[in-house]
């Protein structure tokens, strides 16, 4: 395909995936104006609809922005043109985790996929053990260990996962999913 | 008495335990019966819907399909579960998704807050509480899924909702109004992205403290956490004096009403609730 046809191409496939009306953003910056975790982004809630709008694909695909985006849907609920922009944003996560972009952010999609993986081996979460995956898959081990121990002696940390039947449908859904299953 | 499904959610069986128990201690003073939905699993939350929209629906969907096989409704006290069945629910309904489990919408989706917040339980509170709350000011803090998006929490009131303040007020404690009641405190984040946690953590305990608080109370195992767990590191950072007890709105009502477990729940937060509630003569 030409490169320019596939870079037209993004600001439809977002649409199509999100459902959104991103044309409508006339760059007033309420989203960003409010939204809390800016100050770690490296392109603006609204610099981003405006990326969309230029078909920049892969400037937004392998942002940062896109998984900072705590989706507290404060930009969502002030949009004086309703657009849904903490919406958007999941759009985009999904999107980048398939364009083979490299990510913007390293540790943040592991975790997703390490909680994903989770349910999937036991069908629901087990705090323990998602941390240990997590830490095993980013090597940072001694990051909030002291707390960890803190919340040990408090008992809040649940040593073992609960057993129960549901386990194995979660399986077969992951499974299917992962196969290529639609419904 | 009144019954209604239970779904308690991954954090309430773990870190947020006193949540669970102290929403069993008060139901059971209020003659609520809570039925645990069986077999229940994840909700998705927090990565599902970051990856895969209809995995996302289908892990709800599972869920209410369960919760359909009685005219109960269902009682959600994690915000975020509560996020994603109203999410599926919508899908379904609204956007004619489909799912893998048969759900056909009769569900009343009901968020734990909201639930005991409602006109009937606050009367059965006035009636049953055995000690006024009294001297005891607090912050409600409600986060974000807990009024946002609207649409799907149907709170009107979502920049400076009030339900929490006046569920306070019946127990007889003062609760300030500030504006950070539904500013972000960044969630799940907090598992990779500290930092941000940590900035958006101090600025909160900070403005609950200019606001003079005793203590700040919230509905959300993830905000509960996220404020509870990290102050001491915070208070190096900042230079600035926090102890601020993080408090279940539950614990509190368990207090109002005479529950005779509520040391234990609260015996498990990091930052000690106990030292001011005893010094206002509560417990």
């Amino acid at each position: 395909m030409d490169p320019s046809q596939k870079e037209k191409s993004f600001l439809s496939e977002v649409l199509q995936a999100g459902g959104e009306t991103i044309q409508a953003c006339y760059q007033c910056q309420k989203c960003s104006a409010g939204c809390p975790v800016a100050f770690a982004m490296d392109i603006l809630p609204n610099q981003i609809l405006r990326h969309i709008q230029f078909d920049h694909r892969e400037r937004v695909l392998s942002s940062k922005t896109i998984w900072i985006c705590a989706s507290c849907y404060s930009c969502s609920v002030r949009c004086p043109n309703n657009i849904d922009i903490a919406k958007i944003m999941g759009t985009l996560r999904t999107l980048s985790i398939h364009s083979g972009f490299k990510l913007g952010e390293k540790d943040i999609p592991i975790f997703h996929s390490v909680f994903l993986d989770a349910i999937k081996s036991k069908g629901r979460i087990h705090e323990l053990s998602l941390i240990l995956q997590l830490k095993s898959k980013t090597r940072d081990f001694f990051k909030d260990a002291a707390l960890g121990l803190k919340m040990y002696r408090k008992g809040m940390i649940k040593l073992f996962p609960s057993k129960f039947a549901g386990g194995r449908e979660i399986k077969e859904i992951f499974n299917a999913y992962e196969k290529g299953e639609r419904r | 008495m009144k019954e209604i499904s239970y779904y308690p959610g991954c954090s309430l069986h773990g870190t947020a335990r006193e949540y669970d128990d102290s929403i069993r201690g008060v139901s059971s003073l209020l003659d609520i019966q809570l039925h645990e939905l069986e077999d229940w699993t994840c909700c998705g939350a927090s990565s599902a819907h970051c990856t895969n929209e209809e995995l996302a629906i289908d892990l709800a969907a599972r869920n209410l399909a369960i919760a359909e096989k009685s005219d109960r409704e269902l009682l959600v006290p994690c915000v975020a579960c509560y996020s994603r069945f109203k999410t599926a629910e919508n899908e379904l309904k609204e956007h004619s998704k489909k799912s893998r489990f048969s759900y056909q919408g009769k569900v009343s989706i009901r968020y734990a807050l909201d639930f005991f917040c409602s006109e009937p339980i606050l009367e059965e509170v006035k009636k049953k509480r055995t000690k006024p709350l009294a001297g005891l000011k607090v912050v409600c803090y409600y986060g974000c899924l807990t009024v946002r998006p609207p649409k799907l929490t149907g709170i009107h009131e979502y920049e400076n909702p009030q339900h929490m303040d006046h569920l306070m007020e019946c127990m007889g404690v003062e609760p300030f109004q500030w504006s950070y009641k539904t500013d972000c405190c960044g969630a799940s984040l907090v598992m990779t992205r500290t930092d941000i946690v940590r900035k958006l953590g101090q600025r909160l305990l900070s403005m609950a403290k200019e606001a003079e608080a005793d203590c700040l109370v919230t509905g959300c195992p993830m905000c509960q956490a996220n404020l509870d767990t990290r102050q001491e590191e915070l208070e190096k950072e900042s230079g600035e004096k926090y102890d601020l007890p993080i408090l279940y709105f539950t614990e509190l009502m368990g207090l109002a009403l005479g529950h005779k477990d509520v040391k234990k729940w609260l015996g498990r937060h990091i930052t000690d609730p106990i030292k001011v509630l005893s010094a206002k003569g509560l417990i």
